[in-house]
């Protein structure tokens, strides 16, 4: 085990320790012990960039599963140390505003550590992990954490819904990417991402290829929330902000955003993956956006802005796979949006990250997040008006902030989908930059409601429960960094783009030997169509901002039936209901019911095999010759089990039922069988008189009856009967073999000094039978006893209660 | 002589099968009965119902019944006595408990099943 691999595991280690700490040390804030372990990590990442910076990538490997092919090895290049150093970065800066933001007096902090921790290392996990299984165990473990942390506040019944439908839809999308990644070993026979990368020629045109690739595209969809499966974001907002600054903002959604850039290399040659990840990511960004402007809720707001956001870089990921099928990956003009996507990846984590904790800190300063209860708070909060403005304005795509550069070159990429000509890309792919630049229009206006509808306009104190006031210090140092960070990637993009983007890059699109990428961003570009949008976007947001009012009303246009939510509930109650219904339908209580499913599958699964493997055979030429007495015999037991079925009086039933056991005992006589004989004898006269017993003394059963005739009994019955008589003279027909009984025949006094060879049988050749037969007898001797012996007093009262 | 034997237990099998779908508990038991019944024949001539001495060696023939199958329809035989005994008791218990051999009628409560 190696430093990286006692890295990925160290945060599994130190939530172990939390609850000791939690419990050690009432008066100090839990989270300081958690804060330096995403720091350490953190500088531990950063010294790998020397390496990633070359495009080179370590290791290290360390067994698990040898037998079957799963060890955890443990890869760092520049895509898993990128998002490593958003895990640990944004993490630790989570922490530190979760110190300030959760109570030490009134929440289990331990919990919320040890979730938070746990999550932080199945991130980890995720993103270095090269086995594939090795990577699906960890991103269950954030789904896992995930639900934990969404439904912290079990107590309130919103948290546990949120918690159970994210689970639902990203434990579905993980199974199926389960499935995806099983297919790709049936392919390729590794687990290893970085052979099935060297294979990925040979299996492109396998017949599993198209289904390994759906699966894996429905993981990464439903964990990164895209349309439609986004609908688990905005009800993961009932979790603690930190969390969803964290999760749902920088990290846990970009895993899906994460798998599509990892499998990139293998399946982006297809055109299905193309199209996909970038329609797929087109429509997320216009729905989400368009979504957002409506919501009430900061915290909605920002869900349906990350939803939008992820599906442009989903967008960006899919264009950006265009490249390949030109001549030379080096040519940067169709690279640009792989670029795009991976800068605005880093982007987005500021920002996002940043807007989440201000939304907090107006939560926690307010009492509220509503901005119809909000406005004129910037004279109370100075500061964090400042830190909105930076990132509403970045989210929007205004210079000189980051979110500005990353939005120009989203909108090259989409332009130069025009210029592509392939996969029917000239003719559907005007699609692209047309909904890229109204998604651009709601992004700016929702970003407009954002911070003006909560900072400017009419303060209302009436409807606060607090009064306002800026928010402490310690609270204000994350989104303070992410700010920063906003504004220096704005002015010295450059910063990042060799050590960050570049390598990164290399990693979603393997570049050929030798060759560097260069992720040089040019603040200016000239007059650009790009230019000209942003310039558009501009424009156009402002206007609608300014009357959003007057069109606010388009929104009531839209049915509430046909929202996907009312889908979701809808699903989830329907198949509840029809499997309740379908279960009681034959689930329904009455042992004859199924009886009556039982022999008919017998019935039919008997006469079905009879009459495909054409197995019936009627053979007479080894059958023993017939005697009167014989014949008179058949004629009474058959007589008498008949008649059974139609005597009233269960008295006369019980006699018959003696009469047929008296019969057999006659038949053993009559086939040489004098043991037989006498124990059906003696055990039918023991079982006639237990019947007896058993009926007799109790109270008269107050009316006898006869069986009532059922049609669909008589029909099961006579079936029964046939298909026995069939397999009976079949069997008899076709014997293969002659019996071993010859053995016995000779030995039985050679070998074990007895003359009567049924008795030898039992209690020498064959004695272990005989042993657990009587001990057959002892457990119903010991049953019987227990029956009528105990009595509990108090069960019936209890089963009525 | 089989032949005749495979049509007996087919009714024997018959009549247990309708006696098992009815509802009152003691006619479920009696077609038990009736069903242990069939299976034992079925053993027997399925051995094999060729005529021989029965299979003692003292009676010095030349051919004896199949030992076997004998051996194993008394182990059979016992092992049904033992659980028809069980289930009669078990019956006698629950009309003792419940006042009805209807089958019907014994079901858990709503909410209790």
């Amino acid at each position: 085990m190696s430093l990286l691999h006692l890295a990925i595991i160290s945060p599994f280690l130190l939530a172990i320790l939390v609850p000791f700490a939690y419990k050690l040390f009432r008066q100090i804030h839990t989270g300081w012990f958690i804060l330096p372990l995403p720091i350490l990590l953190f500088s531990y990442f950063i010294s790998y960039l020397s390496i990633t910076s070359n495009q080179q990538s370590v290791t290290k490997s360390f067994s698990w599963i040898p037998s079957l092919g799963i060890d955890f090895t443990a890869k760092v290049d520049g895509l898993g140390l990128l998002f490593s150093l958003l895990i640990t970065g944004i993490g630790a800066l989570v922490v530190l505003y979760s110190i300030y933001y959760l109570d030490k007096n009134k929440e289990q902090l331990n919990t919320f550590y040890v979730y938070l921790l746990l999550f932080m290392g199945a991130m980890l996990g995720v993103v270095l992990s090269d086995n594939l299984l090795v990577l699906y165990t960890f991103w269950e473990f954030t789904s896992f954490s995930s639900f934990l942390l969404i439904g912290y506040w079990y107590h309130r019944e919103k948290s546990r819904y949120g918690a159970q439908k994210s689970m639902i839809i990203t434990v579905f999308g993980g199974l199926s990417m389960l499935a995806g990644i099983i297919l790709l070993y049936l392919m390729t026979g590794t687990f290893s991402i970085t052979e099935i990368i060297a294979q990925s020629n040979e299996i492109f045109t396998n017949p599993l290829f198209v289904p390994a690739l759906l699966c894996i595209l429905l993981g990464a969809f439903t964990k990164s929330a895209q349309f439609p499966f986004h609908i688990w974001l905005p009800d993961a907002m009932e979790a603690p902000t930190p969390v969803s600054a964290y999760l749902h903002s920088a990290t846990m959604v970009k895993a899906g955003i994460y798998l599509v850039a990892r499998m990139s290399p293998v399946f982006a040659e297809h055109s299905l993956w193309l199209w996909l990840v970038a329609g797929f990511g087109i429509v997320t960004l216009f729905w989400g956006s368009f979504s957002a402007v409506k919501q009430t809720d900061l915290k909605a707001i920002l869900a349906f802005s990350t939803v939008s956001q992820l599906g442009m870089i989903m967008s960006l990921l899919g264009i950006g796979a265009a490249a390949l099928h030109f001549e030379t990956v080096e040519d940067s003009y169709f690279t640009v949006a792989t670029t795009a996507a991976v800068f605005h990846l880093i982007n987005h984590a500021t920002f996002k990250g940043s807007l989440f904790m201000v939304a907090g800190i107006v939560d926690h300063e307010t009492g509220t997040r509503d901005i119809r209860k909000l406005g004129g708070l910037m004279n109370f909060m100075p500061i964090t008006f400042t830190l909105a403005i930076i990132g509403t304005f970045a989210m929007a795509g205004l210079p000189p902030f980051n979110g500005f550069l990353s939005k120009e070159m989203f909108f090259t990429g989409m332009v130069r989908v025009l210029e592509m000509d392939i996969f029917n890309l000239d003719t559907w792919g005007v699609l692209f930059p047309v909904l890229a630049w109204v998604a651009s229009v709601f992004t700016f206006i929702y970003s407009m409601v954002l911070v003006f509808k909560t900072f400017t306009g009419k303060f209302q104190p009436e409807k606060l429960e607090k009064k306002p006031h800026e928010a402490p210090l310690g609270m204000l140092i994350s989104p303070i960094v992410l700010a920063s960070l906003v504004i220096i990637i704005g002015f010295f993009p450059n910063i990042i783009s060799n050590t960050l983007i570049s390598p990164a890059q290399a990693s979603i699109m393997p570049p050929a030997e030798g060759y560097m990428y260069d992720a040089h961003i040019y603040f200016w570009h000239g007059f650009t169509p790009e230019l000209f949008m942003t310039l558009g976007v501009i424009t156009v947001g402002i206007l609608l901002f300014a009357t959003l009012p007057k069109w606010r009303k388009v929104y009531d246009m839209f049915p509430e039936k046909l929202a996907l939510n009312r889908f979701y509930d809808g699903m989830l109650e329907v198949s509840q209901r029809a499997s309740f219904n379908l279960t009681r339908l034959y689930m329904n209580g009455f042992i004859r019911t199924y009886l009556v499913y039982i022999f008919t599958f017998f019935i039919v699964a008997l006469a079905a095999t009879l009459f495909i493997k054409d197995a019936f055979k009627f053979d007479t030429s080894n059958v023993a010759p017939i005697h009167y007495a014989e014949v008179l015999l058949a004629l009474g037991i058959a007589a008498a089990s008949i008649t059974i079925l139609f005597v009233k009086s269960r008295m006369t039933s019980i006699i018959l039922l003696g009469a047929v056991g008296y019969t057999v005992s006659l038949f053993f006589v009559i086939f040489r069988a004098p043991d037989l004989a006498l124990t059906q004898l003696v055990i039918e006269t023991i079982s006639v008189s237990l019947f007896l017993l058993a009926f007799y003394h109790l109270p008269k059963l107050r009316h006898e009856e006869r069986i009532r005739f059922k049609m669909t009994n008589a029909l099961i019955s006579v079936g029964v009967g046939a298909v026995v008589t069939m397999i009976a003279l079949s069997a008899h027909s076709n014997k293969m073999f002659d019996s071993i009984a010859q053995y016995y025949v000779e030995n039985t006094y050679k070998e074990a000094a007895g003359k009567n060879m049924v008795n030898v049988i039992l209690v020498d050749f064959r004695g272990f039978d005989t042993m657990f037969e009587i001990t057959v007898l002892g457990i119903a001797a010991l049953g019987i006893f227990a029956m009528i012996k105990l009595r509990l007093e108090g069960g019936k009262k209890n089963e009525n209660k | 002589m089989e032949i005749l034997m495979a049509f007996v237990i087919g009714i024997l099998f018959m009549s247990a099968t309708y006696l098992m779908l009815s509802k009152s508990l003691l006619r479920i038991i009696v077609g038990t009965g009736l069903l242990s019944h069939g299976a034992h024949m079925l053993i027997l001539t399925m051995g094999g119902l060729k005529r021989g001495a029965a299979p003692l060696l003292g009676e010095h023939a030349s051919s004896y019944s199949d030992p076997i199958p004998q051996a194993l329809i008394l182990t059979a035989i016992v092992i049904s006595f033992g659980v028809t005994a069980f289930f009669l008791v078990l019956a006698y218990r629950a009309y003792q408990e419940l006042g009805t051999d209807n089958m019907d009628r014994m079901r858990g409560t709503e909410g209790n099943d």
